[in-house]
């Protein structure tokens, strides 16, 4: 962030002084005192670079956030829309959260789910993308059709594989009874023991483009000329993808694992469209409570109050993002 | 400085939100003083629905004197809608909500009671003004109903040579006796949502259950009756994924004998001329039980816009679309539901037969709402915990209404 604005900075101060026929200053050295007129057409040209993105974030982040925030504080339901009170109840919303006998439940399904989902997404991404940086016939043409799943609207995709995963009549058990896998029709969505692993399977399946399509531009930026010295030096395969694919890959890494994570802690649709929670519960995660509380029961205030919680668990993600971010960009 | 800055920000935001509205804002004006121009919302926004209720509100438009100017939105988003037009103060003039919806729109005060403005009530079914009633006053009216009954597959039934059940016994005999190869003797819902509380409604107030005391013996035996058709294996256990379609689409495909639904789903059924059905009310558990079944059906309401002459266009505009006894009679054959004015079933079952265990219900069904009012949804969501939990076996069932309200 530092960077940048310094370069603006700079390049501002070059344009503006260029063709009053000075010399290009230094960074640093520009006369400030003599031209004070100079400095409020500069720094209103600042200030108009940095308004929009201003307002914007404001407007669309700022707002929503503080309103969320307000909203969880207060006894938020129907009637408000019409009245416009609220009134202030402090933490209450919050104590119904946590003394909730379903919060524990979710907190641990919404953990389970985007550590399976990612783990899921990632090493089959992975594995895909370095398949895919082998020259072969119709690698451009698969590769663009792996991007499928990324295309289709989510609720379409839920709605396909709820279909896919039906007991009786689903076709994953027609084919896996078929060839043998298994013999008892496997219960995807019926048995809340199987139902979240069910879940996670779809989300990997949704996730699975977007990690090949990161990794494998990763992938690309890796020098050719360093498997050629590896391979001298007798890294191939294996080695090679230790020794050199890996390490040079960490970036890109940390960067798809971190959105990973942020963009799947929320999912919500995928679950409403295959099991809406269910069934008893064992698929509940802090997203569908907080789903559920503000647009089926009209409890605003304790759906807010579950975002909030969620919010603040991708904020631990984004920061530690943040500072991985920040630590390449040094490097 | 600071302090400045922000006030410029929020003026240019205000400015912003200014030109945003006025462009959406170009038939506005048109609307707003003239009493006789009325604004209508509702969730019919899917054919044939859409249509027909177009003719019904044209008609009343023309007998009234007014023109209309009607929005659908799809039925799940409809509440997010009225929640915002009622902050926004933008409600429109007549306003159609599903039956469970009313009592808690007219608690916040959105709604205007129809006895300021003489709106007859006379003649309607117990239940369904009781699902429009807040604190002693009526705040909408529905032309048509509808209900729960059991569909079956004649020509399996006959091939097996089972009769239709009437009495809990006959329905686990027959349901058993049906269930071959990979199909089910029968298939109801019991997903995570609401519709599972509705779809268990019948079988718990038939039974002598109650909302209000959910851990009770009547509702115990009601979640027992459940827990041994999908136990014996008579009923799927995908059950507790299925929505309504789903449970018509298994019995359609022939994959389920029999079925508990609503005649919504005819139209549907008749897509497929070939699956012979018909119905019977929702088994009870002793013969000498009255079956009461659970209403459904949209209520159409008066909002408080302000304007006082023109809501009281909207109360005619209303009276006109539900209690005329010609519209009830065309709306009812056309969408397959059932008139609410009592005195009127009788001529509507000489007209459309397949209704007749649908509209011998009416008089005694019960609205979801009419005894819990606002706090319903809560139960209802203890329903289906309970329901869900009983037929995984997460939970027996003597413990799972239990287990289901502490959460």
């Amino acid at each position: 962030m530092s960077t940048t604005s310094n370069a603006i900075e700079e390049s501002v101060g070059t344009a503006v002084s260029s063709p009053s026929g000075e010399a290009t200053p230094r960074r640093g050295t520009l006369p400030r005192r003599s031209h004070t007129g100079r400095f409020t057409r500069e720094t209103v040209t600042k200030v108009l670079f940095i308004v929009p993105a201003g307002l914007f974030l404001v407007l669309f982040f700022g707002y929503p956030v503080v309103k969320n925030i307000t909203m969880s504080l207060q006894d938020y339901t129907t009637k408000t829309f019409f009245t416009g009170e609220a009134p202030w109840i402090g933490l209450a919303n919050y104590a119904t959260v946590l003394g909730s006998q379903l919060f524990t439940p979710a907190l641990l399904n919404t953990v389970l789910f985007t550590i399976g989902s990612i783990l899921g997404q990632f090493v089959i991404g992975l594995a895909l993308a370095a398949f895919f940086k082998r020259r072969f016939p119709l690698n451009n043409l698969l590769r663009s059709l792996l991007l499928l799943p990324w295309l289709l609207p989510l609720i379409v995709a839920s709605a396909t594989w709820r279909s896919i995963l039906d007991q009786d009549s689903g076709i994953l058990n027609q084919f896996l009874g078929s060839v043998g896998i298994i013999q008892e029709p496997i219960p995807w969505l019926t048995s809340p023991d199987v139902a979240l692993i069910a879940v996670i399977i779809v989300n990997i399946w949704i996730g699975i483009p977007f990690n090949v399509a990161i990794l494998y531009g990763g992938l690309q930026d890796i020098p050719e000329e360093l498997y050629e010295a590896g391979a001298l030096d007798g890294a191939t395969g294996w080695k090679a993808f230790r020794h050199i694919t890996w390490p040079n890959l960490r970036p890109v890494v940390s960067v798809v694992l971190l959105l990973g994570v942020v963009y799947t802690i929320k999912v919500l649709d995928i679950i409403l469209g295959l099991t809406n929670g269910g069934p008893a519960n064992a698929t509940q995660t802090l997203s569908t409570r907080s789903y559920q509380e503000s647009f089926v029961n009209f409890e605003f205030g304790v759906g807010s109050a579950y975002s909030n919680v969620l919010i603040l668990v991708s904020l631990l993600f984004a920061i530690i993002y943040l500072r991985a971010n920040r630590r390449a960009v040094d490097e | 400085m600071k302090n400045y800055r922000l006030t410029t920000v929020l003026a240019m935001a205000g400015i912003a939100t200014l030109a945003l509205t006025s462009c959406s804002g170009g038939n506005g004006d048109s609307s707003g003083g003239d009493e006789n121009a009325l604004t209508i919302l509702d969730y019919h926004n899917n054919e044939p629905d859409k249509t027909l209720f177009q003719t019904a509100l044209d008609n009343c438009a023309t007998e009234i004197g007014v023109t209309i100017e009607r929005e659908t939105v799809p039925s799940k988003d409809l509440m997010q809608k009225v929640l915002q037009q009622s902050s926004s103060k933008t409600l429109p003039d007549v306003l159609m909500l599903d039956n469970p919806y009313v009592k808690e729109i007219a608690e916040t005060g959105a709604l205007a009671p129809l006895s300021d403005y003489d709106v007859d009530i006379s003649g309607f079914a117990k239940g369904i003004l009781e699902a429009a009633t807040y604190e002693g006053e009526v705040y909408g009216l529905a032309p048509v109903v509808n209900t729960l009954g059991l569909f079956y597959n004649i020509d399996l039934l006959a091939a097996a040579g089972v009769e239709p059940p009437t009495t809990w016994d006959e329905l686990k005999t027959a349901a058993a006796v049906l269930t071959t190869g990979d199909q089910y003797g029968i298939a109801f819902t019991a997903n995570a949502t609401y519709e599972t509380s509705w779809q268990f409604l019948p079988f718990m107030w038939t039974n002598g259950g109650d909302e209000t005391d959910l851990m009770s013996a009547p509702v115990e035996e009601a979640l027992q009756l459940w827990v041994d058709l999908v136990e014996s294996g008579s009923a799927s256990k995908s059950v507790v994924n299925w929505a309504q379609t789903d449970v018509k689409d298994q019995f359609v495909a022939g994959k389920a004998a029999m079925m508990i639904n609503g005649p919504w789903q005819i139209p549907g059924l008749m897509e497929t001329p070939d699956v012979k059905w018909g119905t019977v009310q929702v088994p009870v558990n002793k013969v000498d039980q009255t079956p009461i079944a659970p209403l459904g059906g949209d209520v159409w309401t008066v909002p408080v816009t302000g304007d006082d002459a023109k809501q009281a266009q909207a109360a005619k505009f209303v009276e006109c679309l539900t209690s005329d006894d010609e519209n009830q009679l065309s709306l009812a054959e056309a969408l397959y539901t059932v008139p609410t004015k009592t005195a009127l079933v009788d001529e509507y079952v000489a007209k459309v037969p397949s209704m007749a265990a649908f509209a011998e219900q009416v008089a005694n069904a019960r609205s979801r709402t009419g005894k819990l009012g606002g706090d319903w949804p809560e139960a209802a969501t203890v329903m289906y915990t309970a329901i869900q939990l009983a037929l995984t076996g997460e939970a027996s069932v003597q413990e799972a209404f239990t287990q289901a309200s502490a959460g």
